[in-house]
């Protein structure tokens, strides 16, 4: 018993250690962004690299999704008629949750698990060192523009994802339940959605940006023990950043 | 000047012991000694990139732990390093890894930055290889790309750790070569850090031998050479038999 307690109070000990290590590298990032003392062209860089070059994968995974939501409801819809119902409810899915979420979960591996990946081969080639070597300062040159670059990323892609997830969904329901595109988009737009719902969804869409940005900044700058630490430190990003985006789901669905 | 009195330091365990070195200015100071012996700890507080728990390093009349952030990044425009993994930047070519402590630290013109990092490449022998990415050079290379970057900046203090590691022996001697004329030419003080002790004592002007974070000798190159400390004379030597 007391060996689990003991386990029980390691693990709480670490978690705390992980969220205070981020909480405090928050504050270095905010305090520097505020100053706008960030590295501009690292920025953009980051913003063509995380957002850009990631679209294949939202618009696919969108498209699928909207696809699927549709596929799943049918027998229900065709059981109580509910055809006009099928906008308003792949509306209501979407855009306060799974068009977050997924998206959420799609960057993350492929975004937030390289950028740890990144930083942490840099800290254990020393390439953080010559940087401080040079007196530039690491977070204002290289973490706050992936900071930036990760959460505007996930906020762009998440309005990119809930639009295209709508159309998959709108083109999905013709042939499956002979709901014209027309009927479906008055189901969205016909007064039971609103700017909430959207708010609702881009709201999660920041808070999972941060969350991800944090964890992955904070495991990679951490990283030690050569390669394999970088290894491990890539595992903890993605395991981290997954639990902390469905905490925040859950939380932010609960308060709003 | 760079004085060390009675520095140590902690990690996960203690790794320096009251270490004291004296650097005079303009020289060459080789510092050697086993694997472990915390010297790469010791360039690290030098160059303000980690604290020393106790004791002074003082540097130009300055002691660094009086320095406050702002202060020790000015001090840091003033050192230049080359580390043991050479900690090129990746996600840069060769001539934008030279040309980076001029763009953060200096106001000089892109002409002017251009022209200076043709000429520290010329120097070091990669003339050309301005676009290439350091994953595409030799270790050798990557050394070298390393020393023109410590040197752009015309830096007073210059630290190398580990400069010839994994280096053949030609190569070795070569990049040894180039640093001592470097430090001749820009009158620089060098702290090197090097395992290959032969090479090493070719270019020194004063040695000192770490053992488990403590200094064990200091003194000039011939001193060196012919100290009667068993330790520096089993290290020296390379002979298995002794205290090491």
């Amino acid at each position: 018993m007391n060996a689990l307690f003991s386990a029980l109070g390691r693990f709480m000990i670490g978690v705390a250690a992980i969220v205070g290590a981020m909480g405090l590298l928050f504050g270095r990032i905010v305090s520097r962004i505020v100053r706008l003392d960030l590295d501009g062209e690292g920025t953009l860089s980051n913003l063509y690299k995380m957002g850009v070059k990631s679209l294949p994968v939202v618009v696919i995974t969108a498209l699928f999704t909207g696809g699927i939501m549709v596929v799943q409801a049918a027998p229900t819809v065709e059981r109580f008629g509910a055809y006009s119902l099928l906008g308003w409810g792949a509306g209501f899915g979407t855009l306060r949750e799974v068009g977050p979420l997924l998206t959420a979960l799609m960057i993350s591996g492929r975004v937030g698990a390289n950028n740890t990946a990144e930083l942490g081969t840099m800290v254990v080639t020393e390439q953080f060192d010559a940087m401080r070597a040079l007196a530039i300062d690491p977070i204002s040159f290289l973490i706050a523009p992936r900071f930036v670059g990760i959460v505007v990323t996930l906020f762009l892609s998440t309005i990119f994802a809930d639009v295209l997830a709508l159309v998959g969904a709108a083109y999905a329901g013709l042939p499956l339940l002979g709901v014209d595109p027309g009927v479906f988009y008055d189901g969205v737009t016909g007064g039971l959605l609103g700017i909430g719902d959207v708010i609702h969804g881009l709201v999660k869409s920041v808070l999972f940006g941060i969350v991800m940005a944090l964890s992955s900044c904070q495991f990679g700058m951490s990283t030690e023990g050569g390669a394999p630490g970088v290894g491990r430190a890539v595992n903890s990003t993605v395991v981290v950043t997954a639990t902390g985006i469905f905490v925040l789901d859950y939380l932010v669905s609960f308060a709003i | 000047m760079i004085h060390l009195d009675g520095i140590t330091k902690t990690f996960d365990r203690s790794v320096l012991f009251g270490v004291d070195l004296d650097v005079p200015s303009g020289s060459l100071y080789g510092l050697v000694g086993p694997g472990g012996a915390g010297k790469s700890v010791v360039l690290k507080i030098v160059a303000g990139l980690v604290p020393a728990d106790g004791g002074s390093v003082v540097v130009g009349g300055s002691d660094l732990s009086t320095l406050d952030p702002l202060a020790l990044a000015r001090y840091r425009l003033g050192i230049g390093m080359v580390f043991q993994n050479n900690a090129l930047f990746d996600f840069m070519t060769v001539a934008e890894n030279i040309a980076f402590p001029l763009r953060r630290s200096s106001s000089l013109d892109d002409a002017e930055i251009g022209r200076r990092v043709e000429e520290r490449l010329e120097r070091v022998g990669l003339a050309g290889f301005g676009p290439r990415k350091p994953a595409g050079l030799s270790g050798g290379q990557k050394k070298r790309v390393g020393v023109a970057r410590a040197t752009v900046t015309r830096a007073p203090i210059v630290l190398y750790d580990e400069p010839a590691a994994g280096l053949d022996p030609v190569t070795s001697q070569r990049i040894f070569d180039l640093l001592r004329e470097e430090q001749l030419a820009a009158k620089s003080t060098v702290i090197m850090v090097s395992s290959d002790v032969d090479r090493l004592l070719t270019v020194t002007d004063k040695v000192g031998m770490m053992h488990d974070g403590r200094v064990v000798f200091e003194g000039s190159t011939e001193q060196a050479t012919r100290s009667d400390d068993p330790m520096v004379r089993q290290f020296l030597s390379g002979k298995t038999d002794g205290p090491l």
